[in-house]
């Protein structure tokens, strides 16, 4: 009886516990997600933002639309070109940089780390303000740098062919600290006796990483490769404010098309299926994550 | 309006803002909590002096710079009206104006490029000023140029007074042009191509007679309508830039860059146009007003006589040599509650001194006509082919789709610059996005024409 | 001998790692306090000739970015404060009571961490224009007040919290909010500590959804003011600079002082970028 009425008044402490979260979430989360799948099926534009009465539903034409639409096209394989070619560098930059600060000899440990770890804390926006000028062709830090070197200045964000290069190279700097982070915690994870039985055996640094150290980190090595790539598909900032996806629309991303297709031009309909689009990608990307994830984790 | 490039300003512009107190505003961080604090905050941000009402007024680039200075005389000689001024680069202006229209925080008074009136009325964000206009004693309608006077007219009632023109004009070097053997400015495009010629030959491989940036759709529109192509047809109903008209402008243009006349750059591959300008990287560049100012500025004074302004050529010669009718207009917004201090505003920067006072202080050309009579600008040569070139303008369609159609010439345009599809083929594609993007405005049309029949 | 050899290159390779991590930041500031060109002139400089404080005056007088430092302190200290007691209660909730559809839910929920948020924009957009809530610091601040994840790491976190302790307390009679507040908050102290940090740093360096709801100047944050501002003075480089340090120090201030608890969280696996 007594045991009971405690389970009773425990379920309603729990749903009361649970209300602001569930209410936020579905209200602002869940139920604008299905708003868009719907919004997707209409041609829903500034004429309808104007009076509602100018919807019209069209069913999958604006997916069909997408399909000979040539933005989109270019836009996908961008966003492709920066995920695909940013995530593996991330992950070889951050596992290089984790080995470095955890390697045995490395003193003030604290110190590098944190160097290393402070572009991922920094604002978006204000450091790809910092990485247009550090690109200038004429006065930037790179092109010089470059130039002691004796290679020709590179016209870094108003050239096609190095537009998102250049970008890749900010997001790497950006946000390899953190994946460093969590290549430390694998690293330090693994059993000392390890790599006391390999150096028994006489092999050496090299030999002791290949055969210890990357069959122990290699899952987790792939599953951050992925999810690094999940965040990679959402490109945005970066273009907004370094290239407004020029030069030929060469670093247009998808959510970048989608801002401009929702918010520039307002035809939120074509906009809601870009979207989409986006969200069949990371789920996608999700599923390979979920198989890959590993077991111990 | 036309897309300018952002002017590089070294001053800053000098807004005037009320603020909160800041200490008042600090004690409260202590004695509210968050929530309290973000109520007192928003609350403080409104607060005003009795009896006295503030108008929000947007600009946009250096007009919003500029604007500022000129908003202490109208609140001296308006006691009891203030301005706030808030300036939106021109690159974000189109949106920002169009979540304040969503979020009902439009401003007062705004700048608007006269090509999204359409845009904005169809939306309902504008107020009509027909009434206004009648009881005005300081905006008339014949003072102003009648092409740029049109662009703020949908449906017969007017949402606009023209603030300042733009229109595009040739400006050249005359030396460079006279080395290779053209005393005059031609006026037909046969001659003018053939003076592009004279002169790639006489200036070199890596020289260029025009500079036409890729990425401005000014410059394809304009001979497209010189051509007399109307860009679209049918009561802005269908794309028209694959008919012959359109085509006949558009192989002109390609030509350009296809015999190396033009070099393939866009308006961002030129770090410093003045610096080439000056070097003669090129002799032609086709260009705003606000360029007279700049060009008088940034050249050094040795070269001041040798580079001059020209009315457009056209296919035909002077009378077919159209130019676009730019510029922005001063709207007022339907959600504004100053509608009345609003329009004293807007009569203010149309007088014809203040709109002198404008043009010096940003080169922006006045709309209205007296304004250019015994002033300034009638003693500047430079500015006499804009007023030339104002007697031949001609708008863009009027219709709200326009930014977005122009955008998209641009990109089918340099699909034929760059990637060397047929220019055929690519109007044909220009025209497939266009009709598409149009086929919202036909339906609209066609339901409203169903509905006024019986 | 060997080993020092192998010490130094280590070194070596570390500091100019660190370089390389930390030039840029080091060259925005060198560039804010240097008088206006002297940032684009060749050789690069590194030390600003006549240090000048000119282009933080101008930043806060006439750009005004004082107004947007508070706006983005206030949405950022409103989003950690709301979010961390909403998340906390709601992950509690999943880990430790018992109620029937707990899993069915718990479940639903974390399906939609697949969801990008992206997708919720337009649709939201449109919701709150409704709601009238486009312009207002509201806008800004609800949708981040719940979130999917944080929800999911507070109660992985609080599943260690022993069953005993709960139903000792509630045969004393302790009701469940102060079992909530006396016995559960205590415990999980450690995970708030790096969920307030990474929140406040989230939201602070948030950008697409502000610029989407904010249209009016006064009520913008700091990276939407700074994304504005570029466009009316690229060419002012010390000026932007100026601008970006002091949009970047109040977060970075916030992760050195508190990076023990920030970075410990990360190397516990908790926080995701």
């Amino acid at each position: 009886m007594r045991a009971e009425t405690i389970e009773r008044q425990v379920a309603r402490a729990a749903w009361l516990f649970l209300a602001p979260a569930l209410l936020l979430i579905g209200l602002f989360f869940f139920l604008p997600a299905a708003a868009a799948l719907v919004l997707s099926l209409t041609d829903f534009d500034i004429y309808a933002l104007a009076d509602i009465g100018n919807a019209r539903v069209v069913g999958a034409s604006n997916y069909a639309r997408l399909i000979d639409h040539p933005l989109f096209w270019t836009a996908l394989k961008n966003t492709f070109y920066f995920a695909l070619g940013c995530g593996p560098l991330t992950v070889l930059v951050a596992l290089v940089a984790a080995l470095l600060v955890n390697a045995p000899l490395t003193r003030s440990r604290t110190f590098f780390r944190t160097a290393y770890f402070v572009p991922f804390v920094t604002t978006l926006v204000a450091v790809a303000i910092v990485w247009r000028y550090l690109y200038h062709k004429n006065y930037g830090l790179l092109n010089y740098t470059l130039g002691a070197f004796g290679i020709e200045p590179v016209d870094w964000l108003g050239d096609p062919t190095w537009a998102m290069p250049a970008i890749i190279l900010m997001a790497v700097w950006k946000n390899f600290g953190y994946y460093m982070l969590i290549f430390i915690a694998g690293l330090q994870a693994i059993p000392r006796e390890l790599y006391e039985a390999a150096e028994l055996d006489g092999a050496s640094a090299w030999r002791r990483f290949l055969h210890v150290t990357l069959p122990q980190l290699g899952p987790s090595l792939v599953f951050v490769g992925v999810v690094v790539m999940i965040g990679y598909f959402q490109l945005f900032a970066e273009p907004y404010v370094m290239t407004q996806g020029g030069p030929l629309k060469s670093t247009t991303s998808l959510v970048l098309l989608m801002y401009e297709e929702g918010f520039r031009w307002w035809r939120m309909g074509f906009a809601a299926a870009i979207a989409f689009v986006l969200f069949v990608i990371i789920l996608i990307w999700t599923l390979i994550q979920r198989r890959l994830e590993p077991k111990a984790a | 309006m036309q897309v300018k490039h952002p002017r590089q300003s070294v001053m800053i512009r000098g807004k005037r803002f009320r603020h909160c107190d800041g200490s008042s505003l600090r004690s409260s961080v202590a004695i509210c909590g968050s929530i309290g604090l973000l109520a007192i905050y928003a609350a403080c941000g409104r607060a005003e002096g009795a009896g006295e009402v503030t108008l929000r007024f947007w600009a946009m680039g250096a007009e919003g710079e500029q604007v500022a200075k000129l908003v202490p005389q109208f609140e001296r000689e308006n006691p009891g009206i203030r301005v706030r001024v808030q300036q939106i680069p021109w690159t974000a202006a189109h949106e920002k104006l169009l979540t304040a229209h969503v979020g009902k925080s439009t401003p007062d008074v705004a700048q608007l490029g006269n090509t999204w009136i359409p845009e904005f009325e169809a939306l309902g964000a504008l107020r009509s000023l027909g009434a206004l206009i009648a009881q005005s004693t300081i905006v008339r309608p014949e003072g102003f140029f009648p092409g740029i006077w049109a662009t703020n007219i949908v449906d017969d009632t007017v949402y606009g007074i023209p603030w300042y023109v733009d229109t595009r004009v040739l400006f050249y070097r005359k030396d460079l042009l006279a080395r290779a053997g053209w005393r005059e400015m031609p006026t037909t495009w046969a001659d003018w191509r053939r003076a592009m010629e004279d002169i790639k030959r006489t200036v070199g491989n890596d020289r260029w007679a025009i500079f036409l940036p890729t990425n401005e759709w000014a410059q394809p529109a304009i001979l497209g309508m010189q051509a007399g192509s109307p860009l679209l047809k049918d009561g802005g109903r269908w794309g028209a830039f694959s008919d012959p008209e359109f085509l006949r402008a558009f192989e002109f243009y390609l030509g350009l860059y296809r015999d190396g006349l033009a070099p393939v750059y866009g308006n961002t591959d030129i770090a410093n146009v003045f610096q080439e300008f000056e070097r003669g990287l090129f002799v032609f560049y086709i260009t705003g007003p606000w360029n007279i100012g700049e060009f008088g500025r940034r050249l050094p004074a040795e070269l001041q006589d040798d580079w001059a302004t020209a009315p457009l050529p056209g296919p035909t010669g002077p009378a077919s040599g159209l130019s676009t009718a730019g510029g922005s207009s001063l709207v007022l917004f339907e959600e504004s509650e100053h509608p009345a201090e609003a329009w004293e505003l807007i009569e203010f920067l149309s007088r014809p001194d203040i709109q002198v006072r404008f043009y010096q202080e940003t080169g922006d050309l006045p709309a209205r006509v007296e304004s250019w009579q015994d002033t300034v600008l009638s003693r500047n040569d430079k500015a006499l082919a804009f007023r030339q070139q104002l007697e031949r303008v001609k708008p863009v369609p009027l219709v709200p789709e326009i930014e977005l159609i122009m955008a998209k010439l641009i990109d089918y345009s340099e699909q034929s610059i760059r990637g060397g599809v047929p220019p055929a083929e690519a109007m044909r594609r220009l025209d497939d996005e266009v009709n598409h993007i149009l086929e919202k405005r036909r339906w609209i049309l066609e339901r409203r024409m169903a509905r006024a029949a019986p | 001998m060997r080993r020092a050899w192998q010490s130094v290159l280590l070194h070596v390779a570390l500091v100019a790692g660190a370089v390389v991590a930390l030039l840029p930041i080091v060259w925005m500031i060198a560039a804010s306090f240097m008088p206006t060109g002297e940032a684009t002139t060749l050789p690069p400089k590194f030390i600003p000739s006549n240090p000048t404080l000119e282009h933080y005056r101008a930043v806060f007088t006439r750009l005004d970015m004082g107004r947007y430092l508070l706006n983005s302190t206030l949405v950022a200290l409103l989003v950690t404060g709301t979010s961390l007691v909403i998340n906390a209660m709601a992950g509690y909730a999943f880990a430790k009571l018992r109620f029937r559809g707990r899993d069915v839910t718990f479940r639903v929920l974390t399906a939609g961490l697949m969801l990008p948020v992206q997708v919720v924009m337009l649709p939201l957009f449109l919701f709150f224009k409704q709601l009238g809530l486009i312009n207002t610091y509201w806008g800004v601040i609800i949708p981040s007040m719940a979130s999917i994840f944080a929800i999911f790491l507070i109660r992985q976190y609080a599943t260690a919290i022993p069953d005993d302790l709960l139903d000792a307390a509630r045969i004393d009679g302790a009701s469940e909010a102060r079992i909530f507040r006396a016995v559960v908050l205590p415990v999980i102290i450690p995970i708030l500590a790096t969920l307030a940090i990474w929140t406040f740093l989230t939201t602070w360096n948030d950008f697409m959804w502000p610029l989407i709801v904010l249209s009016d100047e006064r009520r913008y944050t700091l990276p939407v003011a700074l994304a504005n501002l570029l466009g009316e003075h690229v060419q002012d480089v010390e000026l932007m600079m100026a601008g970006s340090v002091l949009t970047i120090m109040p977060v970075l201030a916030v992760f050195l002082f508190l990076q023990r608890y920030y970075i410990r969280g990360i190397m516990a696996g908790s926080v995701k970028g």
